[in-house]
C-alpha cells in the first residue's frame, strides 16, 4: 500500500539554505575583515612614508648662529610619490610664524612629538589630505626654538590600493561563497546518506515483511527506530490475533453447525412423521444456509486481512478450478445440476495468494450453482486472453435482471430477482475484491439465452 | 590661404592688459572659436603643429602667446585665463598642478603616456629633450670630454686655455637654467666640484640655448654646459661644435602641457592637447619641430639618459627658502668676483 504524502519541506533544502546563510554571514564578514585590516595596513604603509619625509625634513633643520638653516632633503618630497601621484603640501613653523611653505595648512589639534610624527585627516584646499607633523626645539643663536614641520598628501592612491584591496577582498568573500555553497551540497547529501538508505530499504520491503528493523543508523535515527520497531512489533501482533481469530472462529461457527447437521439428518431417517420430516429439511436447508454465510463472512474478512499480507506462490489456474469444481460436485449433485469445466489449451501460470484465488472461484461457483435451476448445466471456461488467464463461469438461472456488476458486488447487496435463493450478499464483493487485489477485472452480465455469465480476468505470472 | 598668420610680436593686443610680460603674441585666424595658448616655445617652431591643428579644426582661432617659463607660472598663479599651458619647466609646472592651478584631463591620448610622461591627470609630457653639452672640437684638440669628471679635469689640467670660455645658463634669470641647476646638484654631489672649477674660469652666463650655441660656433666659448638638446641638434651643421650627451648621466626634460583651472575653453584645450599626444601631433612634432617626441624607446637604448622624474621632488627648489638658499650657494661657487 502505497500512501502519497505532501512532503512538508526538504531537510536537505533547509540543510543547503542554512548552511548557504551561514557561507553568506561568514564571507560577508570575511569581507569586511580583509577590507579593514587591508585598510589599516594601506595607511600605516602610507603613514610611514608620510612620517619619514616629515622627520627627514625636520632633521635638516639646523640652528647656528646665523639663524635656522631649512633644507628640504629632494628625497623627502620624491619619496612621496613613491605609491602615486598624490599632491604634496607642507608648512614649516618656527614658532607661530610660518617660514615657508602653505601658510594655510591647518595644524592637527594635539600636541606634537618631536621624535615619532603625529598623523591626523584633514581637508585642506576642498580636498582630504593625511598630515603628519613633528614639532621639535632648536638652538637659534643659543635661544631655542620651536620648529614645527607639517607635510601633507592627497590620499588618491591610499584609496586607490584601497579600492583595489575591496574588490580583492570581494573576489575573496565571493569565492569562499562559492565554495561554502558546493561543501555545503555535499554536506547536505552525505548527512542525508543514512535517512536515504533507511528510506529506500523501507521501501523495498515486501508487505509481509514485518521483521524489525535491524540497520545500523546514526544516533539520531534511532528513537525513530525504536518507535518504527515497536509500531512493527504491534502491527504483527493484531495482525497474528485476527488471523487467529479468524481461524478460531470459522472452527468454532462451522463444527457446531455441522454437528447439528449430522443430528437434523440422523433424526430425519429416523422419523415418518412428515410434519417432522418437513421441518427437518427446513432445519437442514437453514443450518447449510448459515454454514455457508459464516464461510463468506470468514472468507471476506480473510480477503480483506490476505490482500494487505499476501503470500504470493506460482500458481497452475487449471487445476485450481479443477479442485474447486470437483469439491461442489456433492452440493451440484444434490440438485441435478451438472458442472462442466473446459480445460485450458495451455498452461495458465499465475503468481498470487492460492487462498485469495481459491475463495474468489468458489464463490463464483457456489453462486453459479445457487442461482442455477436443477437439472441445469454450469460450464466453466478457462482461457488466455492477452496478459491475463480469463475464468468464465456461465449458468441458464434467472440471470440478474437490471442489476450491474457495480451494483451487485457492493457488500451485502443482493440481486432484485433473488426471490427464494438464500444468501449474505457477499460473494461477488470477494470475488471483486480478489480481482482488484491482484489488478484483474471483474464482470457480470446477462448470459445470451438466459442465465448469468460471470467473468474473472487474472493477470499472468 | 585660409590661415592668415598674423604676428603682433612683442606688443600687448588692444583691450588685453597682462600682469606678466609676455615675449610675442600671435593669432592664427580660423572660426569663431577661441583657443589661446600660453607657452615658452617660439613661435616658429610651433607654427606647423597649429596650422595641421587648425586643418583639423577650422573653427578655433588660436591666440599664442609666448612668455619665459616663469612668468608663465606666475600669470597662471594670477588667475590669467588660458586654455593650455605648456612649459619647459618641469618643476613650476608640477607646483602648478599640485597647487590646484591645473584641470584635470583624460583621454585615450592621455592614458597612452608612459607613467613617467604624466603626473596625476593633470600634467602632461608632449617632448623630451636631452639637457647636453654643445662642445668645440678645437678647444678640445679634437677630443672633447664625454663625462663631468672628464671635463673636470680638462679644465684643471690647462685653466688658462678655458678662462671666459665656459658658457652656462644663468639661473637667477633662467627658469631652465634654474631646474638643470638643481637637478645636477640633486644627481650628484660632483656637481658643486664642477660649479667651482667652472666658477675659477670666470664663466659667461646665458639665459637662452640658442645663444649659448651660437656663442660656441662663433669660437667665442670652448664649451656650453647644460644646453636643450633639440636647439642644438638643430644648430650644428656638422661644423667645430659637436653635442655631447655626457654619458655619466644626461638629463632628460620634458615639456609639459596642462590645463589651467582658469581656462575659459578647457575643451578646446584638451583638444589641442589630445592632438600634440596623437601619433599625428607627435610625428610632427619629431619631424616639423625638431623638438624629440615622446619616445620609451629612446630612454631605454641610453641608459645614461635619466627623465626628470615628475614627482614632488619638484617642488622642493620651487620652495622661495630654498631657491634662495641654492641661488647663494650656487652664486658664491660659480661667481667669484
Amino acid at each position: 500500500m502505497i500512501s502519497v504524502f505532501s512532503p512538508a519541506g526538504s531537510i536537505r533544502q533547509r540543510l543547503v539554505l542554512i548552511l548557504l546563510v551561514v557561507a553568506a554571514v561568514l564571507a560577508g564578514l570575511l569581507y569586511l575583515s580583509v577590507r579593514t585590516v587591508a585598510d589599516t595596513a594601506v595607511e600605516a604603509t602610507q603613514d610611514a612614508i608620510l612620517g619619514a619625509a616629515t622627520v627627514a625634513i625636520s632633521e635638516e633643520l639646523r640652528g647656528g648662529k646665523d639663524g635656522l638653516t631649512i633644507d628640504i632633503p629632494y628625497a623627502a618630497f620624491s619619496m612621496l610619490g613613491a605609491t602615486g601621484q598624490d599632491r604634496v603640501f607642507y608648512r614649516i613653523l618656527v614658532g607661530d610664524e610660518t617660514v615657508t611653505g602653505y601658510a594655510d595648512l591647518p595644524l592637527p589639534d594635539v600636541t606634537l612629538s618631536g621624535l615619532n610624527p603625529t598623523f591626523a585627516s584633514q581637508v585642506y584646499q576642498g580636498v582630504a589630505v593625511r598630515t603628519g607633523a613633528v614639532s621639535r626645539s632648536v638652538l637659534v643663536d643659543g635661544v631655542s626654538q620651536v620648529v614645527t614641520v607639517l607635510v601633507a598628501q592627497t590620499r588618491t592612491a591610499q584609496d586607490a590600493i584601497s579600492r583595489q584591496m575591496a574588490n580583492r577582498a570581494a573576489a575573496l568573500g565571493l569565492g569562499f561563497f562559492v565554495f561554502a555553497a558546493v561543501l555545503s551540497i555535499f554536506t547536505a547529501r552525505s548527512v542525508l546518506t543514512p535517512l536515504n538508505r533507511l528510506a529506500e530499504a523501507m521501501e523495498r520491503r515486501g508487505p509481509q515483511d514485518l521483521r524489525p528493523v535491524e540497520r545500523a543508523v546514526p544516533a539520531e535515527l534511532v528513537p525513530l527506530m525504536h518507535a518504527l520497531n515497536g509500531f512493527i512489533a504491534r502491527l504483527r501482533g493484531a495482525l497474528t490475533r485476527t488471523e487467529a481469530f479468524i481461524t478460531e472462529a470459522a472452527h468454532h461457527v462451522r463444527t457446531p453447525l455441522a454437528t447439528v447437521r449430522v443430528q437434523a439428518e440422523i433424526a430425519l431417517r429416523q422419523t415418518d412423521d412428515d410434519v417432522t420430516r418437513a421441518t427437518l429439511r427446513n432445519v437442514i436447508r437453514a443450518v447449510d444456509d448459515s454454514a455457508r454465510s459464516a464461510g463468506q463472512l470468514l472468507d471476506h474478512a480473510t480477503v480483506v486481512y490476505r490482500s494487505d499480507q499476501r503470500a504470493d506462490e506460482r500458481l497452475e489456474l487449471g487445476s485450481l478450478v479443477l479442485d474447486v469444481v470437483d469439491s461442489f460436485h456433492p452440493t451440484a449433485d444434490m440438485r441435478d445440476i451438472t458442472l462442466r469445466m473446459e480445460p485450458p489449451s495451455e498452461k495458465i501460470v499465475l503468481q498470487f495468494d492460492r487462498l485469495l484465488i481459491e475463495s474468489a472461484l468458489r464463490n463464483l461457483i457456489d453462486n453459479a450453482v445457487k442461482y442455477s435451476h436443477a437439472d441445469g448445466f454450469v460450464d466453466v471456461h478457462l482461457a488466455m486472453v492477452g496478459a491475463f488467464g480469463q475464468v468464465k463461469v456461465m449458468d441458464r438461472g434467472r440471470g440478474i435482471g437490471t442489476s450491474n456488476t457495480a451494483k451487485l458486488a457492493r457488500r451485502f447487496q443482493r440481486g432484485e430477482n433473488v426471490g427464494d435463493v438464500i444468501g449474505s450478499g457477499l460473494g461477488l464483493t470477494i470475488v471483486r475484491d480478489v480481482a482488484r487485489a491482484i489488478g484483474g477485472s471483474f464482470e457480470i452480465e446477462e448470459r445470451d439465452g438466459g442465465g448469468t455469465c460471470a467473468t474473472l480476468l487474472l493477470p499472468l505470472a | 590661404m585660409r590661415h592668415i598668420i598674423a604676428a603682433i610680436g612683442l606688443t600687448l593686443c588692444a583691450g588685453l592688459v597682462h600682469a606678466f610680460e609676455i615675449e610675442e603674441e600671435t593669432v592664427f585666424e580660423g572660426g569663431s572659436n577661441q583657443l589661446s595658448i600660453l607657452s615658452t616655445t617660439d613661435t616658429q617652431a610651433f607654427a606647423p603643429l597649429i596650422t595641421a591643428f587648425q586643418i583639423a579644426n577650422p573653427d578655433v582661432t588660436l591666440r599664442y602667446t609666448v612668455a619665459n617659463s616663469q612668468q608663465v607660472f606666475a600669470a597662471l598663479q594670477e588667475g590669467a585665463a588660458f586654455d593650455l599651458a605648456i612649459s619647459s619647466a618641469m618643476d613650476l609646472q608640477l607646483k602648478l598642478a599640485n597647487d590646484g592651478f591645473a584641470k584635470g584631463h583624460a583621454s585615450t591620448e592621455t592614458m597612452a603616456l608612459p607613467a613617467w610622461a604624466r603626473w596625476r591627470d593633470q600634467l602632461f609630457a608632449f617632448a623630451q629633450e636631452p639637457v647636453v653639452m654643445v662642445a668645440s672640437k678645437a678647444a678640445f684638440d679634437g677630443n672633447p670630454p664625454r663625462t663631468r669628471a672628464e671635463l673636470i679635469d680638462v679644465l684643471r689640467s690647462d685653466p688658462a686655455r678655458y678662462v671666459g670660455r665656459i658658457g652656462t645658463y644663468d639661473p637667477v634669470r633662467s627658469g631652465a637654467g634654474y631646474l638643470f641647476a638643481t637637478q645636477d646638484v640633486r644627481q650628484s654631489e660632483s656637481s658643486w666640484r664642477l660649479s667651482e672649477v667652472v666658477g675659477g674660469l670666470d664663466p659667461q652666463l646665458f639665459t637662452t640655448s640658442g645663444d649659448m650655441i651660437a656663442a660656441v660656433q662663433s669660437g667665442d666659448l670652448a664649451l656650453a654646459y647644460n644646453v636643450l638638446g633639440s636647439y642644438a641638434t638643430a644648430r650644428l651643421d656638422g661644423g667645430d661644435a659637436v653635442v655631447i650627451e655626457a654619458v655619466d648621466f644626461t638629463h632628460v626634460l620634458l615639456r609639459t602641457a596642462l590645463i589651467p583651472r582658469t581656462a575659459e575653453r578647457a575643451d578646446l584645450g584638451a583638444a589641442f592637447l589630445n592632438f600634440l599626444l596623437s601619433t599625428e601631433g607627435q610625428r610632427l612634432i619629431e619631424n616639423e619641430t625638431g623638438l624629440p617626441r615622446i619616445n620609451e624607446a629612446a630612454l631605454a637604448a641610453g641608459p645614461h639618459l635619466r627623465p626628470i622624474r615628475l614627482d614632488p621632488g619638484l617642488l622642493v627648489f620651487v620652495d622661495p627658502l630654498m631657491r634662495q638658499q641654492f641661488l647663494n650657494e650656487w652664486t658664491a661657487a660659480v661667481v667669484q668676483d
